[in-house]
């Protein structure tokens, strides 16, 4: 009896320290890149054009709206198409061609960023003769589908077979069902998925120094090249100036808040869902 | 899901609606001169509000593929293109491309040594056996007899080189190549080199770090990151014998030097170059103009900016330590610019 | 009329996957055609000579995602248990976002923080006491520079956590309270419930995250490049620097000039897709020689 019980609370310590240490390296991060950059979060960092080293002031106002951009995008198209194609995995897939359509998600979110900023360089901007922020966002978007794909998969996969087979008792057909039923239900960690899906682009680089370019400047539309905070943060972080070093930290830090406010409106917007009986605690 | 529509097509919106009037020029090449040409950019901007130029630093590589693809208006690079790619570029946009040097810069040997606090001298001799792996600790006679009183320390030499393809490399084994036989027949001359030792940093600033951080090693950086991070560097031994350090001045002597036999295009390597007080290895950087430009109003932007860039622009240099051009070469650039079609 | 809509979808990831696959193929038909198999088992890389090979990156890739992965799933597993069934649930929602958001860090962030802080701590403390205590071991012998294979995988581990506790923390959660009720009620403590009533349930969702965490580890590029050392060599010691196939892609690609060696590093992306290929069917397979059944 007393062998159990010790090997239950070892156990469950050992995870405990897991998390911990988790936690601990998240607060760590968190807080040193707010350390590093508190000096040069201002209001200026909010509203004004990047400046040259030396001068005061000067912000990233640009990158932050280009970020948005791209970043909406990227969502368009990952989302929707890494849904689906999770769906249909999960709720329409034979035996082989789910065995192939999985294989090629793992072996897309496999690919490094920088070549997929290599590819969508070949195949859009090239043709285009231009950098634009919609190459940008074509390439994240591309970025964004096997997370998505595998998300949606698991999530729909968790959804007990009782509550499929009630609702088909009730009548439905089987997407009647899919929509108004096992999606539902799924939500929560397809909302998940997502969000990590989503936090994960927004911090890439590579791909975007090949798509958008980056701009000194506010950038029209999706047709022109645009900043972007990651590659600023790049750009900055690589220099030898202080005072880049500072705003990239910053930039940094200013991402993460921005990730995080669009996580929790994201929860908020789709809240209203199914409330799955949660099997833990 | 209607809501989510709605708020998407919103977003979209305002990400479209938001538009300038301003010509926008692009772009794209060297990392060693970015901070002065963002520099540049924005006094021409704030000079002329309708005309942005926006220029992003992805290498001198990618600055010369890009505009040769014509993906950007022009590039700029840290080491000439060779004649394979001027020749590339003519055959892919029918016309030429020009070279214009805008600033100097220097590479210099920069080292962590506990217990040594003065400037270390280094002949080509030594700085060549220690890239190519022969000498390997610090109390190498070559590297004594150059320092007699000092005292170096027998621990083993740690080299850093740049991982990544740079300007900044092809500078150093340029010189390199010219002070060594033997480099010259081995690792040779390139952006990117097959290092016989050493650890490999991404960039100026993984180099610097490295070499920070890492007791007993030596590597080689861009002369302003040396003095923004405070590492100590040291002299080296010019054509002339005079050990010199690397500083605007002595960089300028070492375009001046050239500036005599200065090719047409511009096209020079100053390395190792004649004169008392020259800093052995220095380099121009290129802005590179396809000589033939389709949009009228690009084209005199372009011409305006280099107009000023040759005139104002050089007095904003030194402040951000780049050495500016001596006045021959500035002279001789203000002629090619009517070359601009 | 959905079918169709998701088939779609489904077929679009496939093409957009053959299309960057066809793009690496027919961009590096040069050095395919001249290097042919030996470029899979030749240890130069000199650009300046013209001669490229790839086993220095794939050894070195392959090695930091293996400690990358040998830290980062027990860390992540335990850690979303812990979150899943012992934390109370507000503390256990709020640490996983938070956790989520070390997703959204830009590489070269993660970079400079291992650099500046992880390769001191490293050299300083953490490398000592495992040489002292495992140094017989070949992986541990050789001179340390801070720089390593090994500094590369604990910050990759760092990297890839996120996504092996948020997707098996929300898994975990997922398995149906009946199960658990009935073990309890058989008489297992919460451990034992754990291990062998929740943990299988949640079998699949879990090597999925794996996979995930897996595949950004192969790919990682920045953060790689500024702790790995940039040395292309082979070394059987973990603390000796090395280099990586996305590092060294990131590092070259956009000063190559020159045809072949261009195509080169496209070869190297290739050959990675192509260890992502085998690596990936590797792990099915052990997955369906396990669990006979469960198709992955």
């Amino acid at each position: 009896m007393n062998a159990k019980k010790a090997v239950n609370f070892i156990m469950f310590s050992l995870t405990g320290v897991c998390a911990l240490l988790t936690v601990g390296i998240l607060f760590f991060i968190l807080g040193y890149m707010a350390w590093r950059g508190a000096a040069s979060l201002s209001w200026s960092f909010f509203t004004q054009l990047p400046a040259p080293v030396g001068e005061p002031g000067g912000g990233m106002a640009n990158a932050i709206v280009g970020s948005g951009k791209v970043l909406l995008l990227a969502t368009v198209i990952g989302i929707p198409i890494g849904f689906l194609g999770g769906v249909y995995l999960n709720e329409y897939a034979g035996m082989t061609m789910s065995f192939v359509i999985r294989y090629a998600t793992d072996l897309l979110n496999g690919v490094p960023s920088i070549v997929i900023g290599i590819v969508v360089w070949a195949l859009v901007v090239q043709p285009m003769g231009h950098y634009s922020a919609m190459a940008g966002g074509i390439a994240l978007g591309i970025m964004m589908i096997p997370i998505s794909v595998r998300s949606t998969e698991e999530f729909l996969h968790a959804v007990p077979l009782s509550l499929r087979e009630a609702a088909v008792a009730l009548g439905a057909s089987k997407w009647k069902a899919i929509a108004t039923v096992v999606i539902p239900a799924a939500m929560r960690g397809i909302i998940t998925g997502t969000m990590l899906d989503f936090a994960r682009v927004a911090g890439e680089t590579a791909p975007l120094l090949f798509t958008a370019l980056g701009n000194s400047f506010w950038s029209s539309g999706y047709n022109q090249p645009t900043a972007t905070l990651p590659a600023m943060i790049y750009t900055y972080a690589i220099s030898a100036y202080d005072d880049w070093h500072r705003q990239a930290w910053a930039a940094g830090f200013v991402l993460l808040a921005l990730v995080l406010t669009i996580n929790v409106i994201a929860r908020l917007v789709v809240s209203r869902g199914i409330h799955m009986p949660r099997g833990a605690a | 899901m209607r809501k989510i529509l709605a708020l998407v097509s919103i977003l979209f919106a305002i990400g479209v609606s938001v538009s300038t009037a301003a010509v926008l020029i692009n772009g794209a090449g060297a990392t060693f001169p970015n901070p002065m040409y963002s520099k540049w950019f924005f006094e021409y901007n704030k000079l002329h509000p309708d005309v942005q130029i926006n220029y992003q630093s992805l290498g001198s590589g990618a600055g010369i593929q890009q505009v040769t693809e014509g993906t950007v208006d022009f590039g700029a690079t840290d080491g000439p293109m060779n004649d394979d790619q001027i020749k590339a570029f003519r055959d892919k946009r029918g016309a030429g491309v020009l070279h214009f040097p805008t600033v100097l810069g220097g590479v210099v040997p920069s080292y962590n040594l506990p217990g040594v606090t003065g400037e270390l001298n280094f002949t080509p001799e030594a700085l060549a056996g220690i890239f190519l792996g022969k000498i390997t600790k610090w109390n190498d006679p070559e590297l004594a007899k150059a320092n007699p009183g000092v005292k170096l320390p027998t621990s083993d030499l740690l080299v850093v080189h740049r991982s990544d393809g740079s300007g900044t490399t092809y500078v150093w084994v340029d010189f390199l190549c010219k002070v060594s036989p033997e480099w010259k027949k081995g690792p040779g001359l390139g952006t990117a080199i097959n290092w016989p030792v050493g650890l490999g940093g991404k960039g100026n600033d993984g180099v610097s770090g490295l070499i920070k951080q890492t007791p007993y090693s030596i590597g080689y950086v861009e002369l302003i990151y040396a003095v923004q991070n405070k590492l100590p560097y040291g002299k080296v031994r010019n054509s002339s014998g005079s050990f010199v350090k690397a500083d605007l001045a002595s960089v300028t002597a070492a375009a001046n030097g050239a500036a005599q036999n200065m090719p047409d295009d511009f096209r020079v390597s100053i390395t190792n170059g004649p004169g008392k007080d020259v800093y052995p290895i220095a380099s121009f950087t290129w802005l590179l103009i396809p000589e033939k430009i389709q949009d009228a109003g690009k084209k005199k932007i372009i011409t305006d900016f280099l107009t000023w860039m040759l005139n104002d622009g050089q007095n904003l240099t030194e402040a951000l330590t780049y050495a500016k051009l001596p006045k021959a070469v500035v002279a001789k650039e203000l002629k090619a610019i009517s070359k601009i079609q | 009329m959905a079918y169709s809509l998701t088939l779609l979808a489904a077929g679009t990831i496939f093409l957009i996957t053959a299309v960057i696959f066809y793009e690496l193929y027919a961009q590096s038909v040069l050095p395919r055609h001249k290097f042919g198999w030996h470029f899979l088992v030749t240890q130069t890389w000199d650009p300046v000579a013209g001669q490229f090979g790839a086993l220095p990156f794939i050894y070195g890739t392959v090695v930091t995602s293996m400690v990358a992965m040998l830290i980062a799933v027990p860390q992540g597993i335990g850690s979303a248990i812990f979150l899943s069934e012992l934390a109370p649930p507000r503390i256990s929602d709020a640490l996983t976002f938070m956790i989520e958001l070390l997703a959204a860090v830009p590489s070269v962030l993660y970079g400079l923080i291992g650099f500046y802080v992880l390769v001191p701590i490293l050299q300083a403390d953490l490398v000592p006491v495992l040489r002292g205590s495992l140094g017989f071991l070949p992986i541990f012998q050789g001179a340390f520079y801070g720089v390593s294979y090994f500094s590369a995988g604990v910050v990759l581990s760092i990297m890839i956590v996120p996504f092996i506790i948020s997707v098996s923390r929300e898994v975990l959660m997922a398995v149906p309270r009946e199960q658990r009720e009935a073990a309890l009620a058989l008489g297992s403590t919460r451990w034992q419930t754990t291990w062998r009533v929740v943990l299988p349930f949640a079998f699949k969702g879990i090597m999925g995250s794996i996979f995930l965490a897996l595949a950004r580890a192969l790919g990682e590029t920045m953060a790689v490049t500024m702790v790995v050392g940039n040395t292309p060599q082979i070394k059987a010691s973990l603390l000796a620097p090395g280099y990586s196939i996305a590092a060294v892609i990131a590092n070259e690609f956009t000063e190559a000039v020159g045809d072949l060696y261009k195509s080169s590093l496209i070869e190297l992306g290739l050959v990675l897709f192509t260890v992502t290929f085998l690596i990936n069917g590797l792990a099915r397979l052990l997955i369906l020689a396990t669990r006979r059944g469960t198709a992955a």
